[in-house]
């Protein structure tokens, strides 16, 4: 290979996305810790004695132990709190169901199916209770989505960059397989009247967690969510039924559900009211703010991770967004003066995770990585200083700006706001 | 209308039932009135969905002493959970404080929210005159009514909670 071919596209060694395809490039590797020595035995115990038997349900390796949700809850009530997903530690679209992120207001209920029921009633010309055999019944369809809780990456409204791995900070998002029956069909059975115009939506757990969500966005592409990649839905996510709100605050996907009530008007619930709205300078708070905004973050190198030596790396990152797809991720190595458009990694899905590379050569000198994500509605995901000219910095949800990694001259990674 | 168009007409009503039937499989059961007693928990803004009962303050502190203290600290000044009164700073203040009294839209959501979700470790133990009586405690400490004022389905709409136009609702507006 030439060596114009590593020529940068941007500064700080960014190179073009393409690159990736040719063969033959040495790749650097990104580690938590110093490299250990290679196995010298040519034949290695795994090789020289029988393994382990079949299992029922697999786990994931031993040595992948550290890879976990983070869990934080309120220490006089553990049942209250939230898990993150380990962004940083994962690869893909997908999140696995055992590392999905959780938000728990009083627990997890254990929900017998069989006894338990949906019921559509409100404005509605027959009320229906439905048993989750029979809604198993019912043709369904799959998609592929990321929910995000409106108050991920909360962290960033803080004074000073907090200093933690990238899932721990950004990651009460996941995405996920979901498969289940379109709401509408539903509630055409039921019959709509003409003047219903919101949802009321309530959980079968024991804060029987309740929200009002405008009855247009159920009809058009909401799902009664029962499989989550292949599986019955965990019951940390639901089980044995959510609602599914694409691209929507993670709130509204209420879990355990058991209750749809059809309405003219808002319930105004505490989740609605006195949480989940965003307070802005002038005293006013934005109520119903329900997209979540377009948003990316680089997870590999990101906080806590190590670059060993100079050379060529991959970078990598998520990019999603609550209007539709994303269009364009790009990448700087010099915090913000120049960017590079990275590869986006097929498929690139409405409202779902979308993986983005772009190769870079490290010359072992101070860097700032950053990534900024465009959507098909032509958001564009703001510098941090940019959100807070708009929203100031007590809205607490909804924080979506561009995530600034400094990598130091000893490869080490860290948090900066730049 | 015309015989024909009559008849057309019929003919296209029965056409699309026809269609709904074999495209939806209808499995759902008509709910019983007593299975809609589940919907009992929504309490709205104007007051539907609130029970009969009634309470005030004075009844109210004993409540949320022996409930809610442990947790919300004396007099609703936070603890292991969030503030909900006393107040300190206004909402354009840095930090604001985000209490009952100074955010809370409506009066009828602490209904709503403390019937469905509280005490954390017993929800659903609380009789309905305890929980007029709570919410009316919890709108005496943030000094939104008095402390004799009886709470009940009639009362508790009427009160217009101090941030009641604090809000700008961006779904309509996006409309």
């Amino acid at each position: 290979m030439h060596d114009d071919e590593f020529k940068p596209i941007a500064e700080g060694g960014l190179l073009d996305r393409r690159l990736f395809l040719k063969k033959g490039l040495t790749f650097t590797s990104i580690a938590w810790l110093a490299p250990s020595a290679m196995a010298e035995a040519v034949r290695s115990d795994a090789m020289s004695t029988p393994g382990r038997a079949l299992s029922n349900y697999g786990n994931p390796s031993n040595h992948e132990n550290k890879v976990i949700r983070w869990t934080m809850g309120n220490a006089a009530a553990p049942v209250n709190g939230v898990s993150w997903t380990p962004l940083h530690a994962l690869e893909g679209m997908i999140t696995p169901n055992g590392l999905h992120f959780e938000r728990h207001h009083n627990g997890v209920p254990d929900i017998d199916p069989d006894s338990h029921r949906l019921l559509i009633h409100g404005l509605v010309n027959r009320a229906l209770v439905f048993k989750i055999e029979d809604l198993l019944r019912y043709p369904m369809t799959s998609r592929y989505c990321f929910i995000e809780c409106g108050g991920n990456s909360n962290a960033g409204w803080h004074a000073e960059p907090m200093q933690t791995e990238a899932g721990y900070f950004h990651g009460m998002a996941s995405c996920s397989e979901w498969t289940g029956v379109p709401v509408k069909m539903l509630f055409d059975e039921a019959g709509i009247k003409g003047r219903a115009k919101w949802v009321i939506a309530e959980g079968a757990d024991a804060s029987m967690m309740s929200i009002s969500l405008p009855l247009e966005k159920l009809l058009d592409d909401c799902l009664l969510a029962f499989y989550q990649n292949g599986e019955r839905i965990r019951p940390e996510n639901g089980y044995p039924v959510r609602l599914l709100v694409p691209g929507w605050e993670g709130v509204l996907n209420v879990k355990w559900l058991r209750r749809l009530r059809l309405t003219n008007r808002p319930v105004m619930a505490r989740n609605e009211t006195a949480k989940y709205t965003e307070l802005l300078p002038n005293g006013k708070a934005e109520q119903f703010s329900f997209v979540m905004g377009v948003k990316s973050l680089i997870t590999r190198p990101s906080y806590g991770q190590q670059l060993n030596k100079p050379g060529l790396y991959q970078i990598t990152g998520l990019a999603w967004s609550g209007h539709g797809k994303i269009v364009k991720v790009e990448v700087s190595a010099d915090g913000g003066k120049s960017w590079a458009e990275a590869q986006l990694q097929e498929p690139v899905l409405s409202r779902c995770f979308t993986r983005f590379r772009i190769p870079w050569q490290w010359e072992g000198k101070k860097a700032v990585l950053k990534s900024r994500a465009i959507d098909e509605q032509g958001n564009q995901q703001p510098e941090r200083h940019e959100l807070i000219q708009a929203k100031g910095q007590q809205g607490y949800f909804h924080y979506h700006a561009i995530v600034s990694w400094a990598i130091a001259d000893d490869g080490s990674v860290s948090h900066v706001y730049a | 209308m015309s015989m024909r168009k009559t008849l057309l007409f019929f003919f296209s009503v029965c056409w699309s039932v026809a269609v709904i039937a074999e495209s939806s499989p209808d499995l759902g059961e008509i709910a019983t009135v007593d299975f809609l007693e589940q919907g009992r928990y929504d309490v709205f803004p104007d007051g539907e969905g609130l029970p009969q009962g009634s309470g005030n303050a004075t009844q109210g502190e004993a409540v949320y002493n022996q409930h809610c203290q442990t947790c919300h600290g004396l007099k609703g000044e936070g603890g292991s959970a969030e503030e909900l009164a006393g107040a300190m700073h206004g909402l354009t203040d840095n930090p604001p404080d985000k209490t009952i009294g100074t955010y809370w839209p409506y009066a009828t959501t602490l209904f709503d929210f403390i019937r469905r979700s509280m005490p954390l470790s017993a929800p659903g133990s609380l009789t309905d005159d305890q929980l007029y009586a709570v919410t009316a405690y919890l709108l005496y400490i943030n000094h939104i009514i008095k402390n004799e004022d009886e709470i009940s389905a009639k009362t508790l709409p009427r009160i217009t909670m101090p941030n009641h136009e604090g809000f700008i609702n961006v779904f309509d507006g996006q409309e």
